[in-house]
Order: structure tokens, then sequence, then C-alpha cells
């Protein structure tokens, strides 16, 4: 009676701490401005199915993505097996679906011991690329600190999970080879799964039953203790992507890459400019009037949702021309200095009954800087390399126009080039009456 | 002497109307070819402009250019951050284009291409643009253009994707489809189609310096492009030409390695 108390309390502690903070990491990213991505429905499903559930980008890379494969496999189909030890912590039973299952039962465990021995390799393979081989996505400087730890935290959190499932069922095997297992015996002999069948005895043969009885139990604890433990990690780390990567696909930009937003608040002053009898559709005045973004809450939600969902996997960075060619600028860096911005914007409204003090702060200048801003050739490398959708090139463009419509603090150059444009309608020097002279040259 | 009179003579040939022209006569031409900044003032570019002509000239398209009517798209602002003066060039563009009833245009340049495909429909400028190799294509599969390949056969070409016909609109068949023409060997970089690697011009860096690093991002491509060793890097741009012209330059292997538009590649081989 005792376990199953504790077991339900544990349970529902880890889930509704985690429903109080996944809504706050839904309030921070519904500060930012509305933006139209519920059309179009069955086409969002398609690309949600291909790219998420399906990792259709991954694959441009085959060795992270199989490795990567093995954990999101194991990841998926683990949550069966995790409704059956809920049903078994909470009634006190000890693999209750066997006796009814039977051989499918035994597949499917076994089916799911096999990939955590996949992912085992998988995550050990991870480790060596970020700690041994240096892979050199994963070791540039703006994951030094706590980006690192971050990421080898999950990895060590993912190995010692795998290593309870195996205590458990090994244990269990052993025991109820013995007859001593608590789960209903059907005088088979054995548990009959796939790799504890043989690992089980290896392991743990030759203990008492005392002994085996207490792996067993550290086993399924501690299995259960570390999910609800990595359950309540993600909202503090870059590993939110295992659940916000489906929304983000689903809502993800369908239209041409290159195709940048339209600002209408800008057409509204442009087109009274052209039409005297123009009015202007009538502003919320609540609204703060800004061309472009400073601001975390200057973005949409969706580019909010963006920077919850990176995993800082670096694919982006590493396909970024100015990157590679020694610039300042990384396009995940802009990713992980927005949700830090919005991490703190939404801790300081949490300090002050939810309305947001100012603190003196932004998100350009103190977090993204105009040198990043101003290397990027908006060649769209990191949009397209990105495996979950995330469109960093939108934040660098929408804080542009910040910097040159509401602080009139474009490079030098480039202020040349506008005024040529706005002079003689090309970027150069070069009067619009000559347009047609190289016709006769 | 030999250039300089052959080139007179080919201008004496080429023939450009503009919209206003064909106004005049109460006609409307198949397409408007839109040429560009680059393409009516860089002296390099201006020779693209020309190989395109000479093209539509030789296939009997009944084009149009708007001449001292065209303006900027406005694309380099944009991508710099300012939409004002976008939306000012767009509109201004728009009530020329569509003052004429513009149905369909084509473009000598990625970054116009993509502006007045795909940001000008919400401003009310609503036309079907295509991008040059696109219009190659079309008259080669159509027969109007013939090539037997010639000039270029068994050279060694490799192709680099501007960013705006590549990964902006998902345009990467129609430059290849056109060149398979040439009877050349066609080689791909290892960035390549959607893992092009930008030649460093886009975003509005072509009228800046670039900011601080280790290299330049158009050394970075030509490094690439030249470790192929091939005797033509074709391109569809005319920034990405000034890119990868430039860094041919840097290698010193100019007088080796040509860096030509996909249209000049075409004029040459039918020797227009």
């Amino acid at each position: 009676m005792a376990p199953s108390i504790i077991f339900i309390v544990l349970f529902l502690s880890g889930a509704i701490f985690f429903t109080i903070n996944a809504r706050k990491v839904r309030r921070n990213i519904l500060l930012g401005k509305d933006i139209h991505r519920k059309d179009k429905f069955s086409e969002r499903v398609k690309i949600m199915s291909l790219v998420a559930l399906g990792q259709k980008k991954m694959f441009e890379r085959p060795i992270p993505a199989i490795l990567h494969l093995f954990l999101y496999a194991a990841f998926v189909i683990t949550q069966i097996e995790l409704i059956e030890i809920i049903m078994d912590g909470s009634l006190g039973n000890h693999r209750m679906f066997r006796p009814a299952l039977g051989e499918f039962y035994t597949f499917m465990v076994s089916f799911i011991e096999i990939l955590s021995v996949l992912a085992f390799i998988g995550t050990i393979a991870f480790l060596s690329r970020r700690n041994l081989l240096k892979v050199p996505r994963l070791v540039k400087s703006e994951l030094n600190g706590w980006p690192k730890l971050d990421a080898n935290f999950i990895l060590l959190g993912e190995l010692t999970l795998i290593c309870f499932i195996f205590m458990m069922n090994g244990a269990d095997e052993v025991l109820y080879r013995m007859g001593a297992s608590h789960a209903q015996n059907l005088n088979d002999g054995s548990l009959g799964l796939s790799i504890t069948s043989h690992l089980g005895p290896i392991l743990f043969g030759g203990m008492s039953e005392h002994s085996l009885h207490v792996v067993e139990r550290v086993g399924w604890w501690g299995h259960i203790v570390m999910v609800l433990g990595f359950l309540n990690y993600l909202p503090y780390s870059k590993h939110f992507h295992i659940l916000l990567a489906f929304p983000n696909v689903f809502y993800s930009n369908l239209e041409p890459k290159g195709k940048f937003t339209n600002m209408d608040s800008v057409t509204n002053e442009v087109k009274a400019i052209f039409d005297s009898s123009f009015v202007p559709p009538v502003a919320d005045p609540n609204a703060v009037m800004r061309f472009g973004a400073k601001e975390v809450t200057d973005l949409s939600w969706k580019q909010l949702l963006d920077a919850y969902t990176c995993t800082e996997c670096g694919r982006c960075t590493s396909s970024c021309p100015a990157n590679i060619t020694g610039k300042l600028l990384s396009p995940r860096k802009i990713m992980m200095s927005t949700r830090d911005r919005l991490e703190e914007v939404g801790k300081n409204m949490d300090a002050n009954k939810g309305e947001f003090k100012d603190d003196g702060k932004s998100l350009l200048g103190d977090y993204i800087t105009p040198e990043e801003l101003w290397a990027c050739t908006s060649c769209n490398a990191c949009v397209q390399e990105c495996p979950v959708n995330i469109d960093p090139l939108s934040i660098i463009m929408d804080m542009r126009r910040f910097i040159v419509m509401e602080q009139s603090a474009a490079p030098t150059e480039l202020n040349g080039m506008f005024t040529n444009i706005e002079n003689n309608g090309a970027p150069w020097q070069f009067s619009q009456a000559d347009r047609l002279n190289w016709k006769n040259e | 002497m030999d250039g300089i009179q052959q080139s007179t003579i080919n201008n004496q040939q080429l023939i450009v109307p503009t919209m206003a022209d064909y106004m005049a006569k109460g006609e409307s031409p198949e397409i408007l070819f839109w040429v560009g900044c680059a393409g009516s003032f860089d002296d390099r570019a201006k020779k693209i402009t020309k190989a395109i002509v000479k093209i539509l000239n030789h296939a009997n398209v009944k084009f149009a250019v708007l001449g001292t009517e065209e303006s900027c798209t406005g694309d380099p602002a944009k991508r710099a951050g300012n939409e004002f003066l976008f939306q000012m060039q767009a509109m201004t563009n728009i009530t020329v284009l569509n003052g004429y009833e513009v149905k369909r245009i084509v473009t000598g340049c990625p970054h116009c291409f993509n502006t007045l495909k795909n940001e000008y429909p919400a401003l009310g400028g609503n036309y079907q643009v295509v991008h040059h190799t696109q219009l190659l294509q079309e008259l080669l599969d159509s027969g109007r253009i013939k090539i037997e390949g010639g000039t270029f056969k068994g050279k060694k070409i490799t192709f680099h994707d501007p960013c705006y016909l590549g990964r902006a609109n998902d345009v990467y068949e129609a430059p290849r489809s056109v060149m398979i023409n040439l009877d050349a060997e066609l080689m791909e970089m290892k960035r390549s189609k959607a893992n092009g690697l930008c030649c460093g011009a886009g975003g509005a860096q072509m009228f800046k310096e670039a900011e601080k690093g280790k290299k330049e991002v158009n050394i970075e491509r030509s490094e690439e492009a030249l470790s192929l060793n091939p005797d033509v890097i074709a391109v569809g741009c005319p920034f990405c030409n000034t890119m990868m012209t430039d860094g041919v330059k840097h290698f010193n292997k100019e007088n080796t390695v040509k860096v030509l538009d996909v249209a000049e590649l075409i004029a040459q081989a039918k020797d227009l």
C-alpha cells in the first residue's frame, strides 16, 4: 500500500510541476506578436509527419541521423512500457499486462530492450562526439558553460535511465527463473525478453533473492524517477525539442524561403504617401508602435517557439557562410540568445506579479549585437539546415529593420546605397535616364 | 580591335524594344525582360544582359524592357532592413508594371526574380515571374532554340547555385537542364543545390564591407569551385558573377577559368 501512495504522490507532483513550468513557457511564447499560421491544415500535418515524426531533414547527415534515430525510436516506443509502469506503480501490481498480452507483451518489451541497447550505443557515440571527437559544431564558443553541461547532463541521464531498465528487467529475469519474481508465474521458466534473458543471468546470476529484489526495485524506481526528472528538466533545457519539434514543424513557414514578411504597418504609411485619400486602418492604441524587433516581445510567437525548440545542434551555424569564414554571426547563437532573453523576461514577470518591469536591457544590444546581424548574407542556409524548421534569418531581418528604421544606425555604406536607390532608383550612383545605355555600348 | 568590331556588329543586331514602343503600336509583348540594376549599369553584368537579349532575338521572342522606366526592385533595401524604402520602390514599380498590364516577367537576376515573384503580390503586383534560366529551359524544350554542342563540348563546367534562385525558390534543375545541351562535363561542388554555399553578396553585403572574420565568403566558395579544376564556373546571378570572378582572380586563375552566366554559355555555344 505504502509504495503505491509514494508512487502516486511522486507521479502527481512530477506531472503538476511540469504542467506549471510548461504553462510558463507557453505564456512566454505567447508574449510574441500574432502571426497567421493556422491555415493549410493538411499541408501542415504532412510536413509535421515528414520532418518531425519522419526525421526527414536529419538524414541530410546520415551518421548523426542514425544515432539520433536510435534514441528517438527508443524514446517513443518506451512510452508504451511506461503505461504499464504507471499502472503497476499505482495499483501495486507487477508486470500486470504480461498475463493478458502474452506473446505480444514479450515481443513489445523485447523490442524496447533492443531499442534501448541501440540507444545506449547512440548515447555513448553522442558523448564521444561532443567530448572526445570534438565535432566542430558541437564545441563552438557559444556552447561554453551551461549549454555544454546541459547536453552532457541529458546524455548521462539517458545512459542512467537505460541502465535502470536493464537492472529492472535483468534482476526480474533471474528472480523469475528462481520462481521468486512478483510477476505472475506463467510456468514458462523465463520472462523471455530479448536482451535481459541473456544479460540478466550474466549480470545478476548467483545473487541472493533479497539482493535481486533490491536491484529490481532500484531499477524500477530509478527508471520512473528518471522519467519524471527528465520530464521536469525539459523546460529548463535545450532538450525541450523532443516535445516542441512537433508543433514547431506544424507551424512552419510554408511560403518560399526567399519571401520575407511584408510589414503592413509600413504599407499603410507608403499607401498614404501615394494616395492622399487613403485612410489607414485604426491601430490598436495600446500596442507599442515599433518597426522591427528590439526586444523578444517584438518577435512573433513562432519565432519565440523556434527559440524554445532549438536543441543547439548547430547545423545552422556549420552551414552559415558568415560563420564558416570566421564572422561573429552564429544562427544557433541567435536562437539561444532569444531564448535566454525570453526566459529572463518571463522570470521578471513572475517576480513582478505578471507585469514586466523594465530592467534596462533588451535583446538587441545586450544579447545580440549589430555586428552579428550585419554579417548575415540572408542566404537561407540556416533555415534549410534546421531539422525542425527553425528560422533564425527572420529574427535577424526583424532586428535589422529596427536598427535601420528606428535607430537609423545602418552601416554607412548601406546608407549610401539607400540614398542612391531613393535618388536614382539604383543602389549605385547611376542616373535612371541611363538605364538603357547598355543597348548602344 | 577584333573584339570591338565583333561587338559592334553584334550590337547592331540587338533589338531591344521598350514597353512604351509596344504601347505606341497598341501591342503587347509575350514577356517583359526585367534587366535589373546590375544588368543595366555593371560593366560585367551588361554582357549578361546582352547575351540574354541575343538569345531572345534569336528565338524570336516578343519581349520588351522598361528601359528608363525601370527602377530598383528594392531588394537590397529590404534585405538591409529598410522596409520603407523597399515598399516605396515596389509601389512605384507596380504602378508602372500594372499601367502596362504586364502579365509575365523574365529577370536576369535572382534577386529581382525573388522580389517580383514573392514580395510584390502583397503590394498589389501579381505577375508570372521566371528567372532567365527557366525561360532558357522553356525555349530549349519547345525547340525555339537549338544547340548542337560546339564551343563547350567536353569542357568541365560547375554551376554555383544562387541562394535566391535555389534555396529561396527551390529552382535547382532549370540551369542544369539548360547546360546539359552544351555537351559539356557538368560537375557538382560538394556544397551544391539546397546545400550550396552563398557567394557572399546577398543580404545587401554587396554594398558594404564584410564584417571582420578570417576569410571572405567568395574566397571560400571560389576555392571550392576551383578544387574541381573546371574550365568554367557557371553562375546565374550578376552578383555571384562579381564575387566568383574576384575569387578566381584572387587565386590567379582568371586566364584558365572563366566565370560565365548560363545565358552567356548558351549565347556563346550558339555563336551569337
